[in-house]
């Protein structure tokens, strides 16, 4: 059937909670309605990154870029650009059009993909993930063809290796030597396991290459098994991604079927199979021996290492464990050859890496850049800045295991070894950006709550250091603070990395060590002014009347719960800061905006 | 508060089948887990004791697991179970403020449920939806760009 237009409805998870499979159904009726059924084509694809602006649709053949499109603009899309060939303009996305005219700009000339690279998500947003045909389309299982009938397990390994690839999961272990150290291990049974259990706040990377691109990480990882000799899979998916795990088992199905796993895959005599295991919930279940404890239906706590999984691993049997991301770059680097890999990127990070862009900045989403593009060109040319006219103040990577990189080390490359060296890490790939209303003291708490609560208790400097940390860190923002406490910080910090078990416990201090090494005068403003300079902390709050604003009114006097406010009506009222319990409901009642704090 | 268990023959037999299907799997209490959940809502100790005695683990090593993983609940849920995201890229732009205001509605705590059984509140980790942020969900329904004075009115909705 060929079609004359094509309509790509995003169907990722930040589009669809924005209602992208309602625009879906009024496509297919209105089109049926105008008996275009035969002429345009409806596909739902993977996300297109740009989820600030969801629910996104663009059609083809002219590239209309749409965003924020409502149920009801669906009949106009309809009528005017599909039936009489008029683009909508309004609802255009304003960035895909060149300026000053209608003409439509091709996606790669607009600002957010401009400097992205698409590796890793190159089939995201541009086929539907639920149709094999599409993928195979794309060069599909090629890669694999070629694996198992011109290369040698090691001439694969050896590819990896050259290519320079890097564990896409945070710790950037080079991939290569994993799958070396795994085939090396001598066994009657060994696994290959997917780590899709991206527990970071803020990061949706994995998520968006399984829901965009599934066959891709189905692809890989046979080649992975018949690189190591496994003929076994598990994909580790947290439960929280059900979109993600629907389209995994589809293309899983459909894979099953067109003989692309299961026995003597391209006639080759290689036989392997996957299965889907579902997370319920646990961070520490990221890291490797955890996961592999939790696949085996235990409570995910990790052990020490050594013995590495590549020797004892699931199950007791050799395992190789990589990242989504990881995986979704084999295919490419099989295909078009290790040397093509690693013209990207820097001497010691080769290829690209994808960010979910999140927080205070214009264009949250998802991109993907050659490793070295340095954080201003993602914050400023693609993200498009910090929004309402802040100021940037710092940005978050690699989640609770990473820290805070300050406004005056914008120009940093992004790679593995310029992230470390400042104090940071590379991390999954969440990238959150805050402004100058962000306090960074209660941001480093925020994250030790999370570890606390994710702390699995096996081992003591993590469960009760991780609380005694969060405990001083709540003393400084209550104003209780001490000069004494940021030493205390400090050197509980350090003896938490250094005695953890597993990565969760010895990174959890980071987001407190960095952020008082750059922003060490925001926690002496809550110790010594007691004040947050970023007027987050209530504890530290003091609420004021400004008498110039203040008409006397008495609405915030009868609001208060504890009588702390006074004063003789139509003149400035006052507040006594000793009964004041700093709840902030005055502030919301006053109608002039007089009270601050 | 203990609620009591309300299993139905039905919802028995359907876990029966369950544990049969994945009897001989190797770890297969995660996955039954999951399964039980979906057909009981929850995972009280009755339904950990069935699953014990069918999969033949002990029922220490069960609670153990049901406990340890957030997905796993004891307590049944509300009508409409909310739940608001402390993801961080949610918590920069404030669903610190709406999860405050959300429970100063229903007068509920997180992890609670409303005596009426309409609302359960639950802070979630990161539901991916950052372009959204800050986010909530009530049931499968998502609500994006939230600003705390729209709260009252969505659950009023319901």
């Amino acid at each position: 059937m060929s079609v004359r237009s094509q309509v790509l409805v995003c169907g990722g998870t930040g589009c669809t909670s924005s209602g992208s499979i309602k625009l879906i159904d009024e496509f297919e009726n209105r089109i049926k309605e105008h008996g275009l059924e035969n002429e345009v084509e409806i596909v739902k694809t993977g996300c297109f990154g740009l989820c600030a602006l969801g629910p996104v649709v663009i059609v083809y053949p002219e590239g209309a870029f749409y965003s924020m499109v409502k149920v009801e603009d669906v009949a106009e899309i309809v009528e005017e650009h599909l039936l009489k060939g008029r683009i909508v303009q309004r609802l255009l996305y304003e960035e895909s059009v060149h300026e000053g005219s209608d003409e439509i700009k091709s996606l790669n000339e607009v600002d957010f993909y401009k400097k992205q690279h698409r590796v890793a998500l190159r089939n995201c947003g541009v086929i539907n993930p639920e149709k094999i045909e599409e993928y195979i389309g794309r060069d599909g299982y090629r890669a694999l063809n070629k694996a198992l009938k011109e290369m040698t397990p090691q001439e694969i390994i050896d590819e990896i290796k050259n290519s320079g690839l890097r564990g896409r999961g945070g710790g950037g272990f080079p991939t290569g030597l994993k799958w070396q150290f795994a085939a090396n291990s001598v066994d009657d049974q060994k696994y290959v396991c997917c780590n899709a259990d991206e527990g970071d706040p803020g990061a949706f990377m994995d998520r968006s290459v399984l829901e965009g691109d599934p066959h891709a990480v189905i692809e890989a990882m046979t080649i992975a098994g018949y690189a190591i000799g496994s003929n076994q899979g598990y994909i580790y998916i947290r439960a929280e991604y059900p979109i993600a795990v629907q389209r995994l088992q589809i293309a899983i199905n459909q894979a099953r079927e067109y003989g692309l796993l299961g026995k003597n895959i391209f006639e080759s005599g290689f036989d392997f199979d996957l299965e889907i295991r579902l997370g319920a919930g646990a961070f520490v279940c990221g890291e490797e021996t955890a996961l592999m404890t939790s696949i085996e239906g235990k409570r995910g706590e990790p052990r020490p290492r050594p013995p590495f999984p590549a020797v004892k691993g699931l199950f007791g049997k050799p395992t190789l464990l990589n990242n989504v991301e990881t995986y979704a770059n084999i295919p490419r680097i099989i295909l078009e050859g290790a040397d093509t890999f690693a013209s990207i990127g820097t001497e010691k990070s080769k290829g690209t890496k994808v960010f979910a862009l999140g927080g205070k900045i214009h264009n949250t989403g998802l991109v993907e850049v050659p490793m070295g593009t340095t954080l201003r060109e993602i914050i400023e040319d693609i993200g498009g800045g910090i929004p309402n006219g802040k100021k940037f103040k710092a940005a978050q990577t690699g989640g609770p295991s990473g820290g805070c990189i300050p406004a005056e080390l914008i120009d940093t490359p992004i790679d593995y070894d310029s992230l470390t060296a400042i104090g940071s890490m590379m991390g999954s790939g969440g990238l959150i950006v805050m402004d100058e209303d962000n306090c960074m003291v209660d941001i480093a708490k925020f994250f030790l709550e999370f570890t606390v609560d994710e702390s699995c208790g096996k081992c003591t400097p993590c469960r009760i250091g991780t609380k005694r940390l969060l405990e001083i860190l709540n003393k400084i923002t209550d104003g209780n603070g001490t000069m004494e406490d940021l030493e205390r910080l400090e050197s509980l910090a350090e003896a938490i990395k250094a005695g953890s078990l597993c990565g969760l416990g010895q990174t959890a201090p980071n987001p407190v060590l960095s952020t008082l090494k750059y922003f060490r005068h925001e926690y002496e403003a809550h110790i010594v002014d007691k004040t947050c300079p970023a007027h987050v902390c209530k504890g530290v709050a003091k609420y004021e009347i400004d008498a110039d604003k203040c008409k006397g009114c008495g609405l915030c006097a009868k609001q208060c719960p504890v009588g702390a406010i006074s004063g003789e009506v139509k003149s400035p009222f006052s507040i006594d800061a000793d009964k004041c319990i700093k709840c902030g409901a005055c502030m919301d009642k006053c109608p002039f905006k007089a009270i601050s704090k | 508060m203990a609620i009591p268990f309300k299993g139905t023959k039905e919802q028995e037999a359907k876990l029966m089948e369950v544990i049969a299907a994945h009897k001989d799997e190797k770890g297969a209490t995660i996955p039954v887990l999951h399964e039980a959940q979906e057909i009981y809502g929850y995972l009280p100790i009755e339904v950990q004791t069935m699953i014990a005695e069918g999969l033949d683990v002990p029922l220490a090593e069960i609670y153990g697991i049901v406990t340890f993983y957030t997905q796993f609940s004891l307590n049944p849920k509300g009508q409409y179970p909310i739940g608001v995201c402390l993801g961080t890229a949610c918590y920069v732009k404030g669903s610190g403020d709406i999860l405050e205001k959300i429970k100063e509605i229903l007068g509920i705590d997180v992890g609670e449920c409303t005596d009426d059984g309409k609302f359960s509140l639950d802070a979630t980790r990161c539901i991916g939806a950052c372009g959204l942020a800050p986010v909530m969900t009530i049931g499968e329904h998502v609500y994006g760009r939230l600003t705390v004075d729209e709260v009252e009115d969505i659950l009023k909705k319901y």
